[in-house]
């Protein structure tokens, strides 16, 4: 199937009341304290989610059993205008390492007045994520959706 | 508060709906029998079908007499609307943090 399927990106905006320095060290370095605990791939219980600071750096959560799972990694580290990190969880909520099936997710901190940030979401190259096949031929061939569906209808709770 | 745009949560995010879209995943159904499993009359199954058909989330076909719907194949779709609402979220979680610093401190 090489149909040139384009998934439109997914895009988000919102206006914080903090100086974008604290807008991006609050997503970042505080990602842990504000992502949904219930969004995570692991087995176990997420105990945190962690961004790394830096270009290169790695995204990932660990259990409370004290695995790990990656989520993706810091592709452009530009404090306190930019974020660019790759998410790499596929159809089957795992991870790939592959780069080729990596997702990306920009984030833009942009002062509007003192005080003010207004912080812009996009989550891009969505048709790249591996599960999107996977999940046709599960559809086509019935079932196997079930459990992806459960894990996430659990984990949307 | 409420500034983030309305996309996948307006699909996925009502409770029936994401019923309807969990039994679909598992097999095609009609109306009939959505309505059969859940606490709702078929014109409100029907209604939720036509919201998540002009959402590209599900389509249908005709077998003989009745009309039988199904996820769309196109799975990127319905993962894209999953990551929309978990973004929604997340979007959300972060702006109550970071407009209240003092909580963020664990």
């Amino acid at each position: 199937m090489s149909s040139a399927s384009t998934v439109p990106d997914i895009s988000g905006k919102i206006t914080v009341s903090v100086p974008a320095e604290q807008a991006f060290q609050v997503f970042t370095s505080s990602f842990g304290t504000w992502w949904p605990r219930e969004y995570h791939i692991g087995q176990a219980e997420m105990a945190e989610a962690i961004l790394e600071p830096r270009e290169g750096g790695r995204w990932y959560e660990r259990g409370t059993d004290g695995s790990e799972c990656d989520w993706g990694r810091v592709l452009v580290w530009e404090p306190p205008q930019r974020l660019v990190v790759t998410w790499q969880i596929n159809g089957q909520w795992q991870y790939d390492p592959d780069p080729g099936h990596a997702s990306e997710i920009e984030v833009r901190f942009t002062a509007e007045g003192p005080g003010q940030t207004v912080v812009e979401l996009e989550h891009r190259l969505l048709d790249r994520l591996a599960g999107g096949e996977a999940i046709r031929g599960t559809i086509l061939g019935g079932g196997g959706w079930t459990a992806i569906l459960e894990q996430f209808a659990k984990a949307a709770q | 508060m409420d500034t983030y745009e309305d996309g996948g949560l307006g699909l996925l995010g009502d409770p029936t709906r994401r019923a309807i879209f969990e039994l679909l995943a598992r097999r095609p159904c009609s109306v009939g029998e959505l309505a059969r499993q859940l606490p709702v009359s078929r014109p409100a199954v029907s209604q939720h079908l036509r919201v998540l058909k002009d959402g590209g989330l599900v389509v249908s076909r005709a077998e003989g007499t009745r009309r039988v719907y199904q996820l769309n194949p196109d799975g990127v779709s319905a993962l894209r609307a999953y990551l929309d609402r978990v973004w929604d979220e997340a979007l959300t979680a972060f702006q109550k943090t970071a407009d209240n610093p003092e909580q963020e401190q664990r």
